[in-house]
């Protein structure tokens, strides 16, 4: 080995620690920034995702943060805050500078935690400004590919008659697919075995697996091992079926219409944000939203951006407190029994 | 041959200049952020993520996370070794044996050794991954809640050989693991536990605090109480190659460590943890000398670390074959799959084969680069032994703070960290070790998750781990595994007893 060997390579190590180093710093000071709102944004901004890297959440974040980030001229720093079934992060974001460089990234989990967490430290209506919608992804009811029913009217029969042996899986308590759980059993007035896991990952691998009999859980999730014929699915949870998967029906057509739930995703900023601001974000999602790429790129994930008038702030506050109703008596019926 | 047109299209693809770039580029940052302790591959990969959506080529996007995963594993036992900072849960086993090796003059040695071990580790997961990855992965569905559940109690009990004192001390730290290990939200009914009240504690305690502490800031705490052991570290610096008798003492546990490591790797809920403890115990226990374990054994170095390379690279087969993620690292890379357009799932290596093959050519590829990148860089890590203590340990702390803090953006897990360095140095002064602590920490949520679970999904029927045929067989392992342990220490004591006798 020549002498200069080590040295180039600790030069080569010392570069690319120092890299890391840089990207981690600079994800931690990505926030401060000026405070005039006509001159805004003049700063990267911080996107807090309440949910670990690479989960749905994050991944509907990163799709629509490119073209806002180009809209706004700016950077768009994705942050995962996990915890908590989210309620760590949000009330990181409840509690940061109203400047409009801090911005939360939540899905229906935003309504359900009220709900859910006696001791929860931010008010979801009262501590946020709603920036608006970004897309409602839908949700499938799939089962092991040996699971007896083949229709979704005979899974519910199958369901009703067989309530004290059937098990359903849940990626967790308060993910979407523990809160589609909670639905359809109350809709089939049945009380089912709930086995909860930690993250949609591990419970798919479970339904794959033939271990627990069905789950309810996001297409963006379910779609690929629908297609592939590893599980089979029932029905979709939305009032149309979805472009992605055209042969399964919805619930209202099997009967079920109060089986609708769909994983609703929006932007939040702190409430003392100055309405400019919002305005700012607001202007540069719709932007997002029409984006072709997001388009095509929600499409893979059997999901599609919301409608312009949705990517609202109005209209994102309405379903907000509707959705804080529903869940609520959904939640505490769940609860006691 | 389909197999050797498959490797043939990978190479071609994993050999084009730019995804070289990105392989080189890859284990590269994955060295530097494993030698950094607590900035682990997780962390590192959520960052770089967004990165990867401009490349134009998805595999080279794919090549270069992965590279990141599995070169973190080669740097991650650096600092392991030097100064006892694991990094990782894996690494936490490497610091046993290497740091003591360290501590006698051959940290060179065990770096070498770490490096060649895991390039064999790398190589054969790599055939694994072309060979048998279909099949495996759907044999590795088998495994349920109650298969999970006998194999971590396997685990557990093997796992008193981590410790290389009392085995009465190992029980206890591993019961303090496993109590650690409970702090947070409970998955099943959403209720704090030991939490005070502490929202940042819900997510449960960090693994970097935890093992940071009880290892890193522990072992300086110690060295700072007692400077002849410090004296003794510069001054012996001897070889820094592994002499001939040593890289034939490390063949077998190498292989075999490969082999438990490859398979571990293979299961979807998380069997990787094991594979470096489930080595190190394996080869403790078939020793000719297991009294060297714990003082500098060459196997306890060699084995652990190949095989988490070997599970570090096969971890990637339930995610390729199947589409499911095992560990957040795959999650991630579900991620990355997404944002370049491709729907993850069972069609991904049908649909995708270039992408595929390119990603399992390239792992070969950065198992090479690693080790060119790695053998020259520990005459370096060595000549850092003799860093004057009065700068080491300040810049130790300084580090380890901010790799913990950096990790969650957590004040609470930075003072996590300084409570358990505390503890740890106590712990020591008691004679108790902290790596079966750290394998309750790890193992505990594991066990009690799929107890419950397996119970859940049997209505209450507690028949089903002796019932199933696999989980049968791993709590039968387990009990012979409990025998052996024991009836040495029954025997001696015997022994002892006739002996006053007489």
């Amino acid at each position: 080995m020549t002498p200069a060997a080590p040295r180039r390579h600790r030069k080569a190590a010392a570069y690319l620690g120092a890299l890391a180093g840089l990207s981690l710093a600079l994800a931690a000071c990505s926030s401060g920034g000026g405070s005039d709102p006509a001159a805004y944004p003049e700063d990267d901004i911080e996107v807090i995702v309440p949910f670990s890297a690479g989960g749905p959440t994050d991944t509907v974040t990163r799709m629509v943060a490119e073209p806002m980030a180009e809209e706004l001229g700016v950077q768009l720093v994705v942050q995962n805050v996990d915890g908590a079934g989210g309620t760590v992060g949000a009330g990181q974001a409840a509690t940061a500078e109203p400047d409009g460089y801090t911005v939360l990234m939540h899905h229906i989990g935003m309504s359900t935690a009220p709900a859910l967490y006696a001791d929860l430290a931010y008010d979801p209506v009262a501590d946020f400004k709603p920036v608006g919608l970004v897309t409602e992804v839908p949700m499938t009811i799939i089962a092991r590919a040996d699971f007896e029913p083949d229709t979704f009217e005979e899974f519910v029969t199958f369901v009703q008659e067989n309530a004290d042996t059937v098990t359903m899986a849940h990626a967790g308590e308060g993910s979407a697919s523990n809160l589609c759980g909670l639905l359809l059993t109350d809709a089939l007035g049945v009380d089912l075995t709930a086995v909860p896991y930690d993250g949609t990952g591990p419970a798919m691998a479970e339904i794959v697996g033939g271990q627990v009999d069905f789950m309810c859980d996001q297409t963006t999730n379910t779609t690929g091992q629908i297609t592939a014929g590893e599980v089979k699915a029932y029905a979709v949870t939305t009032p149309e079926r979805i472009e992605a998967l055209p042969d399964l029906p919805t619930t209202t057509e099997g009967g079920q219409p109060d089986i609708q739930v769909s994983v609703w995703h929006g932007l939040y900023v702190p409430a003392e944000t100055p309405d400019e601001i919002v305005e700012k974000l607001t202007g540069a999602l719709q932007v997002a939203l029409a984006d072709q790429g997001v388009v095509d790129q929600m499409a893979d994930l059997g999901t599609a951006p919301v409608s312009a008038d949705q990517a609202t702030p109005e209209a994102h506050a309405a379903l907000l407190e509707e959705q804080i109703a529903t869940w609520g008596g959904i939640i505490a019926d769940g609860q006691g029994g | 041959m389909d197999l050797l047109d498959n490797l043939a299209l990978g190479f071609s693809e994993a050999l084009q200049w730019h995804n070289l770039l990105f392989c080189l580029l890859g284990v590269a940052l994955g060295t530097a952020v494993g030698v950094l302790p607590g900035i682990g591959p997780t962390a590192t990969i959520a960052l770089l993520l967004p990165i990867t959506f401009g490349f134009d080529d998805p595999t080279s996007a794919l090549i270069m996370l992965a590279g990141i995963h599995y070169g973190a594993q080669y740097g991650g036992s650096t600092t392991a070794i030097l100064l006892n900072l694991p990094g990782e849960s894996s690494a936490a086993v490497t610091a046993i044996d290497g740091h003591q090796m360290a501590r006698s003059g051959r940290a060179g040695v065990a770096l070498a050794v770490a490096a060649l071990g895991s390039f064999a580790a790398g190589t054969v997961a790599t055939v694994v991954l072309a060979v048998a990855a279909p099949p495996l992965a759907r044999a590795a569905l088998a495994f349920g809640a109650a298969e999970y559940f006998s194999l971590v109690v396997l685990g557990l009990v093997a796992s008193i050989a981590l410790a290389s004192g009392s085995t009465l001390k190992a029980l206890a730290m591993i019961v303090l693991g496993i109590l650690l290990g409970t702090v947070g939200q409970d998955l099943y009914t959403g209720t704090p536990r030991f939490t005070f009240g502490v929202r940042e504690l819900y997510q449960g305690l960090s693994f970097v605090a935890v093992a940071v502490g009880v290892f890193g800031i522990a072992e300086i705490l110690r060295n700072l109480h007692d400077p002849r052991t410090r004296t003794r570290m510069v001054s012996r610096v001897a070889n820094l190659w592994p002499g001939r008798a040593e890289l034939r003492r490390i063949v077998a546990p190498v292989l075999r460590a490969t082999g438990l490591g490859s398979l571990l790797g293979v299961l979807p809920g998380g069997g990787h943890v094991l594979a470096s403890y489930a080595s190190y115990a394996v080869e403790k226990r078939i020793s000719r000398t297991p009294g060297e374990f714990g003082h500098g054994a060459i196997e306890g170095v060699a084995g652990p670390e190949s095989a988490n390379n070997a599970a570090a690279q096969t971890s990637f087969i339930p995610l390729l074959t199947l589409g499911l993620p095992a560990h957040p690292v795959m999650a991630l890379m579900v991620g990355a799959f997404i944002i370049q357009g491709i729907t993850p799932g069972p069609d991904v290596m049908t649909e995708q084969p270039a992408l595929v093959w390119g990603l399992i050519a390239s792992m070969w590829i950065g198992n090479v680069l690693l080790v060119l990148l790695n053998l020259p860089l520990i005459g370096l890590w060595v000549r850092m032994l003799s860093v004057p203590y009065s700068v080491l340990f300040p810049v130790i702390v300084v580090f380890a703070c901010i790799g913990t803090y950096s990790l969650n953006q957590n004040p609470w897990d930075v003072l996590a960290m300084a409570f358990f360095g505390v503890l740890g140095f106590v712990l020591v002064r008691c004679g108790c070790e902290p790596a079966p602590l750290l394998l309750g920490f790890v193992l505990g949520p594991m066990l009690e998750e799929n107890l419950r679970r397996a119970l859940l999904i049997s209505r209450g029927d507690p028949t089903v781990f002796l019932t199933r045929p696999i989980s049968a067989v791993l709590l039968t392992l387990a009990v012979l595994a409990l025998v052996i342990a024991v009836l040495p220490a029954i025997r001696r004591k015997r022994d002892v007893v006739f002996a006053e006798d007489e």
